[in-house]
C-alpha cells in the first residue's frame, strides 16, 4: 500500500469552453484564468460547472481539478 | 416527423423574445411560420428608418412601438398565434415575470451589458428555462464562422467576435442568419423534448 503525506495536486485538468485544458498549479482564481487565457473583452458571462459567477467574484472564486468551465464573450449586435 | 406532426408539438409551446430589433424580429418571424403556439415578445423602442435595413418592420410602421408592430407582422402572417406584446425595458427584476411560462427564451438583444444581464438573470432565476443567444452578426461574408454551441441550457448563436461597429455595421444578410438560426435551435430543443 502507498502513502501520500498530502492528497493534493500540484496540477489540475479542467474544461475550458468544450475543451481540455491541464494546468501546472492546484487552483486558478477566475481572474487568473481568464489573463492566462487572454480573456480580454470587458463583458463576459463565466459559468463553473454550470453556475454563473459575476464580476466581483473572478478574484475570489477558484477553479479546481475536473471543473467544466465556460467563458464567453458579449459583443453588441442585435 | 411531418410537418402535421411538427405542427401539433409546436403549436403547444410557448417561446420568449427578449428584443424585437434585428434578432428578435425575424426570429419571431420564422417561429410564426413554424406554427409556435405563443410568442412573448418584449421591447421598449420605436420603429425608426434605420432599423429597416434588417428589422423584419415596413416604412409605414415608423414611429411605431416595435413590439406592437411585430405583433401586427406576426398576425398578418398567421393569424392563428397568440402573441403577447409588451412595450417594456426587460431587466433583471422583470424578466422571470414575463417569461415564466415560456418553453424557451430568446435573448435578442442589441447591447453587450443588456446580453449579460439576461444571461445572468436566466441561468440563476430560471435554470431550466433553455436561453438561445445571438452574439456576433456584425458586417457581411464569412457565412462559416456563424455557428450554434450548447453549454447546458445556454445556446449561443453566430461568430462569437464580430463587434458591430461603423465599419461593420449590422446588415439584413447576417443578421437574417444569426436570427433563423436561433429560431431553428427554438424548434430543435422544443422537438426533441417531445420524442
Amino acid at each position: 500500500m502507498k502513502y501520500f503525506l498530502t492528497n493534493q495536486n500540484e496540477y489540475m485538468d479542467i474544461i475550458l469552453n468544450n475543451n481540455k485544458e491541464h494546468f501546472e498549479v492546484e487552483n486558478l482564481s477566475v481572474d487568473e484564468l481568464l489573463k492566462v487565457k487572454k480573456f480580454t473583452f470587458k463583458m463576459l458571462i463565466v459559468k463553473i460547472n454550470g453556475k454563473v459567477v459575476k464580476q466581483p467574484e473572478y478574484y475570489n472564486t477558484y477553479i479546481k481539478d475536473g471543473d467544466n468551465v465556460t467563458v464567453l464573450h458579449l459583443i453588441s449586435g442585435g | 416527423m411531418n410537418f402535421e406532426q411538427i405542427i401539433s408539438v409546436l403549436s403547444k409551446k410557448s417561446v420568449g423574445i427578449a428584443g424585437c430589433g434585428g434578432l428578435g424580429s425575424n426570429c419571431a418571424v420564422a417561429l410564426a411560420r413554424v406554427g409556435i403556439g405563443k410568442l412573448v415578445i418584449c421591447d421598449f423602442d420605436i420603429v425608426v428608418e434605420s432599423n429597416l435595413n434588417r428589422q423584419y418592420f415596413f416604412y409605414s410602421q415608423i414611429d411605431m412601438k416595435k413590439s406592437f408592430a411585430l405583433k401586427e407582422n406576426i398576425k398578418n402572417i398567421n393569424p392563428f398565434i397568440v402573441v403577447e406584446a409588451h412595450d417594456i425595458k426587460l431587466e433583471h427584476n422583470n424578466i422571470p415575470s414575463f417569461f415564466q411560462h415560456c418553453d424557451v427564451i430568446v435573448e435578442a438583444f442589441d447591447r453587450a451589458d443588456m446580453k449579460q444581464m439576461i444571461i445572468e438573470t436566466v441561468l440563476d432565476e430560471m435554470p431550466e428555462t433553455p436561453l438561445v443567444c445571438g452574439i456576433g452578426l456584425a458586417g457581411w461574408g464569412n457565412s462559416n464562422a456563424i455557428k450554434m454551441k450548447q453549454t447546458g441550457n445556454l445556446y449561443v448563436c453566430g461568430d462569437g467576435d464580430s463587434e458591430v461597429t461603423e465599419d461593420s455595421p449590422p446588415l439584413a444578410p447576417r443578421v437574417g442568419i444569426v436570427a433563423n438560426m436561433q429560431a431553428n435551435t427554438v424548434i430543435e430543443i422544443l422537438l426533441n423534448e417531445s420524442k
